[in-house]
Parts: structure tokens; sequence; C-alpha cells
């Protein structure tokens, strides 16, 4: 089971409160470009190219711009956003073993799918697949995901994080009524 | 290197506290934005009023440092944006993320998730200057702004009003919705499917 939401919310603000106090706010989504950007330049290494000042640059223009800022992460992947998101999977997996880990019916589809849609992999992986790459699209759209533009920028009280859970919540909502009528 | 051990610290306890809430856990998602258990929207709320509270308190106290602050630029495309991320948030049950967590956490699904993720980037790296000549990317509003003028910051406010106070207000607003907010409010009282 869960962690109750009182314990559960303080708990996750805490993380939240933390990632500031400490560094920066908290996000995501930056770093499926920068994973696509390493393996991009490992199999095209003109990708990205250092100028002679020092400055990293590249080919791509969503790579290239804020002067290079993504081209740096993508030569320098030792960086502290990246590294984050590869501990935020670690963590993630010990906590999951620590519980007991996920049932194996679970780990193929969660019961909310099965109950609505029935037990074939198929759909619910090419659910998942498409579900992927609308977020990820989506999400660099509009410069942020969950964590970076719902959590971190309604915390600090930004206008584009009111904006982009606006947005979330009106196209999420009908879409989870309509298809998920079934709770599982 | 201090800033690689934070990220392991932070994103470490990120990561587990994802997997306790339920909040990489696709039941928990589709209970709640089909609005029959609303347990993990408490939990959000109740995370984003206490986070606010804690950081606008902190700066007024001088204990946090509001150069800390990284407020995103505001535009059309956050909208639009949103609505995509949305469906397929819906959709999929995880958000960038939370597919991640879930898929370190066993959940073969999100492996998918992952994979057309990927893609859904790259598009957007071949895509981004066609969308960019569109407008939808031109700051509206002021761009980066807060909703008050946070004293130090070097954002505007949309307003005059002091934003930690502001931030502060508003943080106590979250904490009352999420203890306010019912945790049904449509369908039988079953239990959410364990996992």
């Amino acid at each position: 089971m869960v962690l109750n939401w009182k314990l559960g919310g303080v708990l996750l603000g805490l993380v939240f409160f933390l990632a500031v106090l400490l560094v920066k706010p908290i996000g995501v989504s930056t770093q499926f470009v920068i994973l696509d950007g390493i393996l991009w330049n490992a199999a095209d290494p003109s990708v990205v190219v250092q100028t002679e000042d020092g400055a990293y640059t590249s080919t791509n223009a969503y790579l290239a711009k804020s002067s290079g800022k993504y081209a740096k992460s993508v030569s320098e992947p030792m960086n502290y956003s990246f590294v984050f998101v590869i501990a935020m999977m670690i963590g993630g997996f010990l906590s999951a073993m620590a519980r007991g880990g996920v049932s194996r019916e679970e780990q193929k589809m969660p019961a909310i799918w099965r109950a609505n849609f029935g037990g074939s992999t198929g759909s619910r992986f090419l659910a998942t697949f498409v579900g992927g790459f609308i977020v990820l699209y989506g999400a660099r759209l509009a410069g942020g995901c969950t964590s970076g533009h719902m959590m971190s920028g309604m915390m600090q009280t930004a206008l584009s994080g009111y904006i982009f859970a606006a947005g979330a919540f009106l196209a999420a909502v009908p879409t989870a009524m309509f298809l998920f009528r079934e709770e599982g | 290197m201090v800033s690689i051990l934070l990220a392991l610290l932070i994103g470490g306890a990120f990561g587990a506290v994802l997997d306790r809430i339920g909040a990489s856990n696709p039941n928990y998602i589709g209970n709640m934005l089909n609005l029959k258990n609303l347990h993990l929207m408490k939990t959000i709320l109740l995370a984003i009023g206490t986070g606010s509270v804690l950081m606008f308190a902190g700066q007024m106290l001088g204990l946090v440092d509001v150069g800390h602050m990284s407020v995103k630029t505001a535009y059309v495309g956050v909208f639009v944006g949103g609505l995509l991320l949305g469906f397929g948030w819906a959709l999929s049950g995880y958000c960038p993320g939370t597919g991640l967590v879930a898929a370190a956490s066993g959940r073969r699904d999100a492996l998918a998730f992952i994979a057309g993720g990927l893609l859904g980037a790259a598009a957007y790296m071949a895509t981004y200057p066609a969308v960019e000549s569109t407008g939808m990317l031109d700051a509206i509003a002021g761009g980066k702004v807060t909703l008050g003028a946070v004293p130090g910051a070097k954002y505007e406010g949309v307003t005059a009003l002091p934003g930690d106070v502001l931030g502060i207000a508003l943080g106590l607003a979250f904490i009352v919705v999420a203890i306010l907010l019912p945790e049904r409010i449509t369908g039988e009282a079953d239990p959410v499917a364990a996992e």
C-alpha cells in the first residue's frame, strides 16, 4: 500500500524544498533530450562540437539553443541534472525492492488497464509507447513536465507552472474518464 | 564533486518517494485522473503547499538563497504542451519522471513508455525550428514571471503583491485544499487494486 497522503505529501514536499534549498528546482524531461543527444552524438560525433572559445554548440538547433546549454550536457553527462535522473531510478528501484517489489501481474500491465482493455500486453505496450511519445513531445514543447512545471513551478508561484497544470489536467481528466470506466 | 553527491542524494530520495506515494503506479494515476480516488491528488497538493511554504518562509528568514529559484517562461506552447502531456499521461499512466521510476521498479510496460519518450523528444528536436517559427514559443504575460514580486529575485511579478508572502499564502491554500478534498467524489468505495 502507498503512504498516507499526509506523510507522503510532506515527504514529497521536503524533497522539492531540499532541491531548491541546496541546488535548484527539480526537473526531469530535459534529460530525455540529453540521452537522445548522447546516443546521437555517439553514432555521429559531428552532432555536438566545441568551438575555439571552449563553448559547445550543435548542428541540431534545439541542442544549440540557449548558448549550447544542452550541447554541453550531452558532452558532459556527469552533470547534476543527468545524474539526478539516474539516482531517481536507483531510488525507485531500491524503494520498490524494500517493499517486496511489484507483482508479476502488475509488471506486465497495471490492473486498471486489464480491467478496461483486457490482458493483451501488445495493446498495453503500444499504448504506453504512443503515450510516451506524446508526453515527451508535449513536455519539450511546454519546456518542462509534471516535475519541472507543475510541482516546481507552482511551488515557486511561476505563472508558467499554472498554465501548464491547467493544460495538463484539462486533457488528462476527460481522457481518463473516457478510457477508464472500471477502476481496476 | 559536491553537486554529483547532491544529485545522488536528492535524486535517490525523489525516486523513492515517488515509488512510495504511488505516483509511479498507473492504477493510482488512472483512478486520480478519472476522479474516482483522489488520494494521490491530496498527496501532490500537500507536497506543493509544503514545498512552497518552506521555500518562501526560508527566503524571508534569509535561510534559502532566492537565487536558487528557476522560473520557466510562459508562452502559448506551455499550454499546448500541457494538453499533449496530459493526454499521454492519462493514456499511459506515466509522466517523464514516474515512467523512469516505474521501469526501475520492474514495470515492463514503462520500458515502452521510455522508448516512445526518447522518440518523442527526438521528434521535438527535429521539429523545433518549425515550432519556433509559429510564434508559439514567444513569451506571453512577461515570460519568466511569478504571481507576486519576490524580493531579491530576478523575475518580475504579474502583480505587485509581495511574492514571498503570496507564496506562503498560496502554499497554505494548497495545504487546505489537500485537507478538504474528499478522497472519493464518484464511484463506490471499493479499494484500489493492491500491487
